[in-house]
């Protein structure tokens, strides 16, 4: 996506200053808290978007509070970028290093600080795994809902830079919707809280600008988040369509029925057929598309939702319904969804997920247009979709060993993210915008509201030192991209009347 | 009125006040003219913004201009069996969304169990807002997911107006319950905070609760069978339905006799399972009997109660159990900016948000912040 797109990639990391950075954080790390030889900063080099990397000039590992802002303030009085990062498993190159900067890994700090049941909160590091704490909460009957694909192994962390989803979120919220309260230190190491323990904050909400900020804003060492008491039971039915328009309108007709799914899902059939010989979920292969839509609560509660979800369901036109017959049945129809990207991961060298959001009304022209794509450049896309959420997440598939493949791929991406613009929706849902995203930044905002971005950014980091050129695209970055956009677009639709 | 029209007078308007640092005060309905430091500044009306935008049930989003009466809102809603989840107060029919938005204040759901759960700022999927050089910026969307940039929209619920002037507001809605059921309980102030915070994490669907007077008011509210066999399990004596329903609707207005004191009255935000708190009560003993006690709603994180003590008190009781305490409405030589001292980093962080926006600190000096 151009060379600006490469933060850091290009710059060779500069001997003297490597040295000088490292010198300056011995002051107040333990040398094995410091990794600065390429051998071993090499497993930081990207995060789960491995299209792009960087050796990061210096890794630092900070075991305590202290050590984190030693190394922000040494950094800040150095004029060192700071990139923080936790579990690495972000989408959209959100903790891709930066050559003349530091990365501060936050894993070390892994630690389930404490769970009140009675108040139905836990507090814990950010370093935490999402999963951990729904384990640690389940004795007492309590869990934390966001539950992302990649639940095992992200951090918390993590999980609120991002504004992390899961497959629950259409009745249980995004990760903004169930932190309570953030306490972090900005770039100059200052102590700075967002939000509380009671269920609002003096003053402007900022917990709603830390969370999704990318670790732009100021890092994370410590989360309130709130549990909520798991559903005494819960049932999935998988339904089958023929066609994926049909499977789209039958998740209007749900929710036109006043029904809010526990959870709602899509899958297109080369989407099913990937995860089937993974994961063996037992998923109707012959259909075009299938929906799992899930159903919680107390027995008589899910008794009387699922019949009328299967009523609406066959209504809409499904032609086969399956309804989970145990718990362990459910488990694996889900398994196979949270499985899908690594599935797709199996049937091709490379694939580039997606993560654009549309009204739902619009699904069946997305998809289309997705088709379309497919023969214009030459490349497989399976859809996995959170269909309840309109969030999409086709998955093109590619290899990067064969010239062009990734530009192709990097291009195909681009056009459909800047359609579900145009179809009144947004470049990303959940995976953030990150280093992949930015120029499409320009393609959903325009200069003012950027503008407010970047005014943002400087009022907790004026020197814009924390994970810089992520997220915000410079307005010159957008006008060159605005160029190199117009000069393409020239070439594809030529033969349409401009006005 | 064409809206274009209506946002390129508020524009013009906006950018005279600039020029010449005349402060406004933007007002929808006036319902919440009580609320926060004292008004100050010009006029400026945002009720020609008006009218739903983009309504589609099966989207769960409605899209309205800021002008537009909340009555409106929940009727268009309500004819399609849906809702505003959280419930904001009116405190007078002339209530406009851009009000309730920018006040930020949620009634009794607000700490429901389950779907129902969360804050105005829950369900704000994006606006759009007039800043003080008069720029229109659209910031979040008209869809359920949306990380790109940062969350801009939601900071707008509960900044009244500080950093601009709100035009346009698109909400996540939901269906209502089919099944409601309110139960009363006869219970002391401790055992019910206690009682609150256990039943909340059971799976039941509560979606209100009001502590009075030694009485425990619980709302439930979703699928009948859910209601049915919460209704089971938790015993109590059930309300009848209308009498219920008023008085969830006094709860959310502040109609019930508990609100109708001239005294000052104080929200104390605290964390829900915080043991009963003692409020620096009115010296010269209470117009009304009532006003002695405490109305505690949201399972125990909204605590009401008059006082007539210095506001540092009650702002330092709030904040020793990790809350903080507002003065919601009193006497006019009494009316206090909404948020008291904030630590000094994050009053930094405030005052460069303000500039950005508002770089003339021309709109609503005084009202959310005794210092701009
Ligand atoms: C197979 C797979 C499935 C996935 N499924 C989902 C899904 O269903 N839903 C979803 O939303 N996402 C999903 N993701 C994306 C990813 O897991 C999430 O974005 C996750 O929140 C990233 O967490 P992390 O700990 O790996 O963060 P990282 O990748 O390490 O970092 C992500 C961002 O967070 C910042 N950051 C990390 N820690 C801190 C801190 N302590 N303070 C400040 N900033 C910090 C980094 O700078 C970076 O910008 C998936 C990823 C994979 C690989």
């Amino acid at each position: 996506m151009g060379a600006e797109a490469l933060v850091g990639t290009l710059t060779q990391i500069d001997p003297a200053r490597q040295r000088a950075v490292v010198e300056a954080l011995r002051q107040h790390l333990p040398a094995h808290a410091l990794l600065f030889r390429a051998e071993e900063t090499r497993p930081y080099e990207c995060d789960g978007l491995s299209a792009y990397r960087a050796l990061p000039m210096v890794v630092a590992l900070p075991e305590t509070e202290a050590q984190v802002v030693a190394v922000l303030k040494t950094c800040h009085a150095m004029g060192v970028p700071v990139v923080p990062r936790g579990a690495g498993t972000g989408l959209s190159g959100g903790a891709l290093p930066n050559s003349a900067g530091v990365l501060l890994g936050m894993a070390k700090f892994n630690r389930l600080l404490s769970i009140d049941p009675l108040s139905r909160i836990a507090r814990v590091q950010p370093g935490v795994r999402n999963a951990a704490i729904s384990e640690a909460a389940a004795p007492h009957g309590l869990y934390y809902a966001p539950d992302p694909s990649s639940q095992i192994a992200c951090s918390i962390g993590g999980n609120i830079a991002e504004n992390s989803g899961g497959v629950h979120c259409l009745k249980y919220g995004l990760t903004v919707n169930n932190v309570l309260r953030v306490r972090g230190y900005t770039m100059a190491g200052e102590p700075i809280t967002f939000g509380s323990e009671a269920l609002d904050a003096a003053g402007y909400d900022l917990l709603t600008l830390i969370i999704g900020s990318e670790g732009m804003l100021a890092v994370t060492v410590e989360a309130t988040v709130r549990l909520v008491p798991r559903p005494q039971t819960a049932q999935v039915i998988m339904a089958s369509f023929d066609t994926v328009e049909t499977a789209g309108q039958a998740v209007a007709e749900v929710i036109a029925a006043g029904l809010i799914p526990a959870g709602l899902e899509m899958m297109d059939q080369p989407a099913t057929r990937a995860v089937e010989e993974f994961v063996h979920a037992g998923y109707d292969l012959d259909a075009a598309a299938i929906l799992l839509c899930e159903s919680d609560g107390t027995p008589e509660e899910v008794a009387e939702e699922m019949t009328r979800m299967k009523a609406v369901l066959s209504q809409a036109g499904a032609t086969q319904l399956r309804v989970s017959a145990n718990e362990e049945e459910r488990s694996r129809f889900w398994a196979g969804r949270k499985a899908a990207f690594p599935a797709v991961g199996r049937i091709s060298p490379d694939y580039y997920c997606m993560d654009g959001t549309i009204p739902r009304k619009r699904l069946g022209e997305i998809l289309r247009f997705i088709a379309e794509m497919e023969k214009k450049y030459d490349l497989r896309c399976p859809n996995v979709f959170h269909a309840g959420d309109g969030n999409l997440h086709p998955l093109i598939l590619f290899d990067a060993n064969e010239p062009d493949q990734l530009q192709r791929t990097e291009a195909f991406a681009a056009e459909v993210l800047e359609k579900c613009v145009a179809l009144g929706g947004t470049i990303t849902g959940e995976h953030g915008v990150g280093i992949e995203k930015i120029n499409q930044m320009c393609t959903q905002f325009g200069a003012a509201e950027l503008a407010v971005f970047r005014a943002v950014k400087r009022a907790f980091d004026p020197q814009e030192l924390l994970n810089p050129g992520k997220n915000i695209p410079s307005l010159h970055r957008c006008a060159e991209y605005g160029q190199m956009h117009v000069r393409s677009a020239a070439v594809a639709f030529a033969d349409i009347p401009r006005f | 009125m064409t809206t274009s029209s209506a946002v390129q007078l508020l524009r013009e308007k906006i950018c005279a006040a600039s020029a010449t640092h005349t402060s406004l005060r933007i007002r929808g309905g006036g319902s919440k003219d009580f609320y926060g430091g004292t008004l100050r500044g010009e006029l400026l009306d945002t009720r020609t913004l008006e009218g739903i935008v983009d309504y589609e049930p099966t989207e769960l989003v409605m899209t309205a201009r800021a002008g537009t009466l909340l009555t409106e809102i929940e009727s268009t809603l309500a004819a399609n069996q849906q809702c505003l989840a959280f419930e904001p107060p009116y405190f007078s029919a002339q209530a406009t969304l851009g009000g309730c938005v920018a006040a930020g204040l949620s009634g009794p759901r607000r700490a429901a169990n389950g779907l129902y759960y969360g804050s105005i700022r829950d369900f704000l999927l994006g606006c759009r807002v007039l800043d003080g050089r008069g720029d229109e910026l659209s910031f979040g969307g008209q869809v359920m997911k949306n990380v790109a940039g940062y969350d801009v929209a939601r900071l707008m619920a509960g900044s009244l107006g500080t950093l601009g002037v709100l035009t346009e507001i698109s909400l996540k809605v939901l269906p209502l319950p089919v099944a409601t059921c309110t139960l009363q309980f006869s219970m002391a102030q401790a055992e019910a905070i206690q009682q609150l915070n256990r039943w909340a994490g059971l799976p039941l669907p509560i979606t209100a609760s009001v502590w009075f007077e030694e009485r425990l008011t619980l709302r439930l509210e979703g699928a009948h069978a859910a209601v049915q066999s919460a209704v089971q399990r938790l015993g109590g004596s059930q309300m009848d339905a209308l009498v219920a329903r008023e008085f969830w609707q006094a709860t959310r207005n502040h109609t019930a006799d508990f609100f109708q004191s001239e005294a000052s009255l104080w929200r104390l935000s605290v964390p829900a399972a915080t043991p009963p708190l003692r409020c620096p009560s009115i010296a010269s003993a209470g117009t009304a009997g009532h006003n002695a006690g405490q109305w505690i709603e949201w399972g125990g994180a909204q605590r009401w109660c008059y006082s007539d003590a210095p506001a540092a008190q009650l702002h330092a009781l709030a904040q020793s159990v990790g809350g903080h305490a507002i003065r919601f409405r009193g006497p006019t030589q009494h009316r206090d900016a909404v948020v008291g001292a904030l630590d000094p980093v994050l009053a930094r962080v405030h005052r460069d948000l303000k500039q950005r926006f508002d770089p003339a600190g021309i709109f609503n000096p005084g009202r959310m912040f005794s210092d701009f």
